[in-house]
């Protein structure tokens, strides 16, 4: 599980970090005997090959550096350098100074077996398709004779160079298939590979038998071109997972956060999973709380809607309890990271996922599915021509066996075996270009199957961040002048204050108290104030405060008020209109409170809502749900939303989510743009349309090719060529997924 | 038909100097990034120092 991959992706965490100046990179450089040492890099926003260049050459330019090789499909970089000449905190700081941001990881712990399994599976791909090229090449010589005037001697010897080259590679390049239908019949069931095997095999042996006696028809080539398709495909299979997975695993070390842990001798820089109870932590306003602790000093907000879904800011003191992933708004706090312990927020939350997950119902692929029906009718099919051949027929076992074995050759499942994984590669590959990450391989199978999309409000429909709502009501000298102020601070309603205006220059000589607010003396005028009411000196009165604001007090004029809002995503009503117009019901729940929830309902025109939902509340609406046949996507993003992506059918999320939520959703998107999930469905949809087509196409092609092949017309020639095209058909009808208009742009 | 005799070995030979290749350049890593190594061929001036870095 992705879970796995996010705690093994820094080092042994029992070895402490270096107190060092770099002691974020010391964990991760590995230092050789001859005194050079090496660190892998995640380069972030490395897009392209201007890109690797930029970072090569300015790196390489460094004196001291042995290597710099930067690997492009996995956004990595490896560097070498003489330990004498160089430290690696100067090579992140170069990076940073071109503009990439770098982030160390250990490549062991990301290096898992599937890697492994994957070069063998290309290995046995290469073997195959050596042997089935010079099989291929021989069978034709055959087959041409048979025209021309070859004489038996030629014909036989042709047959056993064919065996000569095609028994060991069936042997050695069908183990992936082996293994898996040994393992199989163990568990008493039947998969796919069982009559892959079965007729890999037998081809093979009665293909000996009949090149033993001198006999006309020998089947080695089809056997071996059987075995190179199906590798093809579960090679493709293989490279769609492992790519979600590398996906996965960069999105997990780039939202890797790190602390500033205050020690004996200062500040230092630590990664947050390195963090232990009773350290002091500094976490500055802007900053995410990187642990779950107490607050030592400090005043400040806590923006907690990761949390609860929940846009207003809760006050924060001395003593009150924070947790990891919240938002420190204001001031500056120091807070004491508390043990782990089972009554934390984030423990309750992991809780209820598991008993989410362990109640939703399995899904069973439709490769599969389709798998357990071809099976025993493919195997009952060559049984009944074999009894019929040899019991009914009076034919010897031997020439019944093999018209049996021509039968399970011709129903070559390669609709199942290739063209289901070509689909997902292909669908996969479709929506990584778009910025949307399939992290589990039946994801898009489960989101074709979708009929209810269920929002969350904060961060999933709206941004999580707050926006200058009255900009109206506010004219744009006090904005500007607003804007100048605020360009001097990092508080979120500042930095929206300055996005509103459009950007502005910060002021000379502001001062800024902790959640208070800002203070300027501007041309001897008297004090200029942007902050909280208390700030400026107004008082309270009711009716305009529901929500964040800030206010702007300048000697001689009526104060101004800046109010802020979570404002939708650009494209979340279009998104929600095109849902609709596909058929789907839409629902939202949130965690919000009431009028905020319904304010987000209206707008978007959704009548089924939901407020104030505690996260086993969103269970149960969607247990509920499911219980009554539907089939729902859950799209959310704060840690409250973490259980119900575990029980909904589907689920998305967005990049910036909750760790816990992200690491839960089936599919993650990127950027801001809600219409994401639209993109996904109908990429998901077309991709079902393309694999039941090819279902369709198979079992038509079976219809004409097993009655052929029980009656025993089917030689050699007609079985490699017969596969070959069926094979082709449905490869070709797959990559027309590619062509699919309403490819989204990069 | 005596020619088989050379022109099958012949045959065999070179596919398999082909198959051979192939998994050296499997097993020498040049698998592992091919989205660069589509895009390295462009780059007209390679730095000084880089010829001594084989992998």
């Amino acid at each position: 599980m992705a879970q796995v991959i996010a705690a093994t992706v820094l080092p042994d965490e029992a070895a402490p970090p270096a107190d060092t100046a770099d002691d974020t990179l010391g964990p991760y450089v590995c230092r050789e005997s001859d005194g050079t040492a090496a660190i892998h890099l995640m380069v972030e926003n490395m897009h392209c090959g201007g890109c690797v260049q930029r970072i090569e050459s300015s790196l390489q330019a460094m004196p001291g550096m042995i290597e710099a090789r930067a690997n492009l499909s996995a956004r990595r970089l490896r560097l070498r350098w003489r330990e004498d000449a160089l430290q690696p905190a100067g090579l992140v700081a170069r990076l940073n100074e071109i503009g990439y941001r770098a982030i160390p990881f250990d490549p062991d712990a990301l290096r898992d077996l599937r890697a492994e399994e994957e070069r063998m599976l290309l290995r046995c791909l290469a073997v195959a398709g050596f042997a089935a090229g010079n099989v291929m090449l021989l069978s034709v010589s055959v087959w041409a004779g048979a025209f021309a005037d070859m004489g038996p001697a030629t014909r036989d010897f042709l047959h056993w160079i064919s065996a000569l080259i095609a028994l060991p590679a069936i042997a050695w390049a069908g183990r992936p298939f082996y293994g898996s239908a040994a393992a199989a019949l163990k568990a008493r069931t039947l998969n796919m590979d069982v009559p892959i095997a079965l007729a890999v095999v037998l081809t093979a042996a009665m293909s000996l038998w009949e090149t033993a006696r001198g006999g006309p028809h020998a089947y080695f080539d089809a056997g071996i071109t059987l075995l190179f398709f199906l590798l093809i495909g579960r090679y493709l299979d293989s490279r769609a997972r492992s790519r979600a997975r590398s996906a996965a695993e960069r999105l997990s070390v780039l939202n890797a956060a790190a602390a500033r842990v205050i020690g004996a001798n200062g500040e230092r820089m630590v990664p947050a999973r390195l963090l232990r109870p009773g350290m002091v932590v500094a976490v500055a306003p802007g900053e995410r709380i990187p642990a779950d602790g107490r607050i030592e000093t400090g005043t400040s907000e806590i923006d907690t809607s990761l949390i609860t879904g929940e846009t207003m800011p809760h006050p924060a003191h001395p003593g009150a309890d924070v947790y990891a992933g919240t938002i420190n708004l204001s001031g500056a706090l120091t807070v004491t990271v508390s043990a782990a312990d089972e009554d934390t927020v984030l423990a309750e939350i992991v809780r209820l996922m598991e008993a989410a997950e362990a109640r939703r119902s399995r899904y069973v692929r439709l490769a599969d599915r389709a798998a357990g029906l071809y099976a025993p009718v493919v195997h009952l099919a060559a049984l009944v021509t074999f009894l019929g051949w040899a019991a009914v027929g009076g034919m010897a076992w031997q020439p019944a066996l093999m018209i049996a074995v021509s039968v399970l050759i011709i129903t070559c499942p390669c609709a199942l075996g290739l063209a289901v994984p070509a689909v997902q590669v292909v669908a996969s590959g479709r929506l990584l270009r778009g910025g949307i990450l399939v992290k589990r391989a039946d994801a898009l199978e489960r989101l074709a199957t979708v009929d209810t999309v269920a929002f969350d409000k904060t961060g999933t429909l709206t941004l999580g961040r707050p926006r200058l709502a009255n900009t109206g009501a506010v004219d744009d000298a006090a904005l500007s002048l607003a804007a100048r102020l605020a360009a001097a601070s990092r508080h979120p309603l500042c930095r929206a204050l300055v996005e509103a205006a459009g950007g502005a220059a910060a002021m000379a000589g502001v001062h800024e108290t902790p959640g208070c607010g800002l203070m300027a003396r501007i041309d001897g005028d008297g004090e200029t104030r942007l902050g909280s009411r208390a700030w400026c000196g107004i008082e309270e009165d009711d009716g305009t405060g529901t929500g964040p604001e800030l206010w702007l007090a300048r000697p001689g004029v009526p104060p101004v008020r800046f109010a802020f809002a979570d404002t939708l995503r650009a494209d979340a009503a279009e998104t929600v209109a095109a849902l609709r117009r596909q058929g789907l019901a839409v629902i939202l729940l949130s965690g919000d409170r009431e009028a905020a929830v319904r304010a987000v309902a209206e707008e978007l025109g959704i009548d089924d809502w939901h407020a104030a939902c505690r996260p086993q509340d969103k269970v149960a609406r969607l247990e509920a749900l499911a219980a009554a046949g539907r089939k729902v996507l859950m799209a959310g993003d704060g840690l409250n939303d973490a259980p119900a992506l575990a029980a909904a059918c589907v689920s998305i999320s967005p990049a910036d989510a909750a760790d816990v939520s992200r690491t839960a959703a089936d599919l993650v998107f990127q950027g801001e743009k809600l219409g994401a999930v639209v993109e996904a469905l109908s990429c998901a949809c077309a991709g079902r349309r393309l694999i039941l087509q090819n279902f369709a196409l198979a079992v038509g092609y079976n219809l004409v090719a097993v009655p052929l092949a029980a009656a025993g017309l089917v030689t050699p020639l007609i079985a490699a060529a017969a596969m070959s095209g069926s094979s082709i058909a449905v490869t070709l009808n797959a990559l027309r997924l590619r062509l699919a208009r309403g490819a989204i742009a990069p | 038909m005596t020619v088989l005799v050379w022109l099958i070995p012949a045959a065999l030979f070179l596919g398999s100097i082909g198959l051979a290749a192939f998994l050296w350049a499997l097993r020498s890593g040049q698998f592992e990034d091919l989205d660069g190594a589509a895009e390295r061929i462009l780059y007209d001036d390679d730095p000084p120092g880089k010829e001594d870095k084989a992998r």
